[in-house]
């Protein structure tokens, strides 16, 4: 492989992250360009957006929310946080909300045990949660 | 053993924003001194202060520093592995928060010391409010003359477990999906697109520069027979206190989970990780170090209200769901126990399935590609081992 590949090809995680960025996710049209561009047949492509748990080869809402599982926010009664996030929105894990707004998600150790229990909502970390504090966190995201 | 701050000296002290105030805590003094002592010396430093890995594998930091400077090839390099994602494992967010600096240090060290003239920082995506402030102290780092032609360059993650395991994270900043590699060869002679590269932790390479200052003899004065140093603690769980905690190597669990962190009615401590072992609260004046327990320093607490059997479900369905899925004895395997322990869990196992759980534990163990295969049956072992009662008490008769 020449070099010009390599670094064409090292960067496909990288791409595939900013169409997720501007997307929010990664459509079909994508996956086929990328794979044209750098001549990669379309499933490798797909094999590795689908690989990585902050791509989705699905629409995602406009705001995600990642709230940990893991045993040190499990031991601090993340499940409370799980039904305040529900009863927020009106939907469960792996559901987006009907007006595009949210879309919900169980995420593995996101590293912030030591505020546990911890959530993410895209970028931005919201640590030592209590069910009261759901709504207030929600409402800065449009 | 007392708490110590090796890898955490600058924490709390400098401005992770501000080059000046690293400075003056005698940053880049050892950088100077490495280039004036050249590579083979700066190796041999390594090698005699006895410093291991820090990323949970232990491996001789010099010794990985030797093989891939004697690896035939001009293009080589190093790799910080930012890539923090065992369970209960926070320490290197804490540090890369707030001093950014020493890392850049002991990264432009090693790449010095093995000929590589790029490296890569690879910062999982839940980090990402990380990323500025790095590229930051890069930038600052460059522009003050530090580097030298040097290239550090920060790769973000995209949400995979896998991708802390040295060959998943190569075939990511690959552009690939991150799955495990055959090896050998090993990265030290066929890494990075086949060349030679070493990968270390963060903390690992935090501990560079203060042993290029103070001499390997200051540093191997610290620690245990086979374990030089200190080590960064990420404690969770059932505390009073959770937090990261520095300590000399060899010192007592009791000491940092009672003591330091304030836990009271101890059942089990899980060390490690998903892939760690399970400590029995009888067990706890053991000493942490690399010869009894240690992986990457993750410390999570669990009291007597807890269950062994719901624990190790919640453990086994994490590493089932980041198995990558590349080698049978992983993918199936992790799948296989976690349907056993959901069995356990609600009483409904049958009885041989306790040695089928220790049946399947050899076989991934000695079968999978990965650490991730091979450490996943740990804790179930373990638990096996100090809570048969507790299995047997969930057979169906």
């Amino acid at each position: 492989m020449s070099q010009g590949t390599q670094i064409e090809r090292k960067n496909l995680v990288l791409r595939l992250k900013e169409a997720q960025k501007r997307f929010g996710y990664i459509p079909e049209e994508v996956i086929r360009g990328l794979a044209d561009a750098l001549d990669l047949p379309v499933n490798e492509v797909y094999g590795v957006a689908s690989f990585y748990s902050f791509i989705s080869t699905k629409p995602l809402g406009r705001n995600v929310i990642r709230v940990c599982k893991s045993l040190p926010c499990y031991l601090k009664n993340s499940e409370m946080i799980v039904r305040a996030v529900e009863k927020a929105l009106g939907i469960v894990p792996g559901e987006t909300a009907a007006d595009g707004r949210f879309s919900f998600e169980l995420v593995n150790c996101i590293g912030q045990c030591d505020r546990a229990p911890a959530m993410m909502v895209n970028g931005d970390v919201h640590g030592d949660l209590t069910p009261e504090k759901i709504a207030q966190i929600l409402r800065d995201y449009k | 053993m007392p708490q110590a701050r090796v890898v955490l000296r600058n924490c709390d002290v400098i401005d992770p924003k501000r080059i000046d105030s690293y400075v003056a805590r005698d940053g880049f003094k050892a950088l100077a001194k490495a280039r004036q002592l050249g590579p083979d010396a700066v190796i041999n430093e390594v090698k005699a202060s006895g410093l291991r890995g820090r990323g949970g594998a232990g491996f001789p930091v010099g010794l990985k520093w030797e093989g891939a400077r004697k690896a035939p090839g001009d293009e080589k390099y190093v790799i910080c592995n930012a890539d923090e994602g065992e369970v209960g494992t926070f320490k290197d967010r804490y540090i890369l928060e707030r001093d950014p600096f020493t890392l850049i240090e002991g990264i432009t060290i090693a790449g010095y010391a093995i000929g590589a003239k790029t490296a890569f920082v690879y910062l999982r995506a839940e980090y990402h409010f990380l990323f500025d402030l790095l590229n930051s102290a890069v930038a600052q780092a460059k522009d003050a003359g530090y580097l030298n032609g040097f290239n550090i360059e920060v790769r973000e993650g995209a949400g995979a477990y896998i991708c802390g395991e040295e060959s998943g994270l190569m075939e990511s900043i690959e552009g690939e999906r991150g799955e495990a590699r055959y090896r050998p060869p090993f990265p030290t002679t066929a890494g990075l697109w086949a060349k030679p590269t070493i990968i270390n932790n963060v903390e690992t390479l935090m501990n560079i520069p203060q042993i290029m200052l103070n001499g390997a003899g200051w540093f191997s004065q610290m620690g245990t027979e086979k374990s030089k140093g200190t080590k960064v603690f990420s404690v969770s769980g059932d505390v009073a206190k959770p937090g990261v905690f520095e300590m000399v190597l060899g010192s007592k669990l009791r000491e940092l989970v009672e003591e330091i962190a304030g836990a009271k009615d101890v059942k089990f401590v899980q060390i490690g990780g998903a892939t760690g072992r399970i400590v029995p609260v009888q067990n706890i004046d053991t000493p942490l170090a690399f010869e009894v327990v240690l992986g990457a320093g993750a410390v999570t607490v669990f009291n007597q209200s807890r269950d062994i059997i719901d624990i190790m479900f919640r453990t086994m369905e994490f590493l089932q769901e980041e198995s990558c899925g590349k080698c049978t004895p992983c993918r199936q395997g992790t799948q296989v126990m976690l349907e056993m322990l959901e069995r356990f869990a609600s009483g409904e196992a049958r009885p041989r399935e306790i040695k089928d759980l220790e049946d399947l534990s050899r076989v991934m163990v000695i079968t999978s590609l990965c650490g991730l295969g091979q450490a996943a049956p740990n804790g179930i072992l373990d638990s096996l081992q100090y809570y048969r009662d507790v299995y047997e008490s969930r057979v169906k008769a």
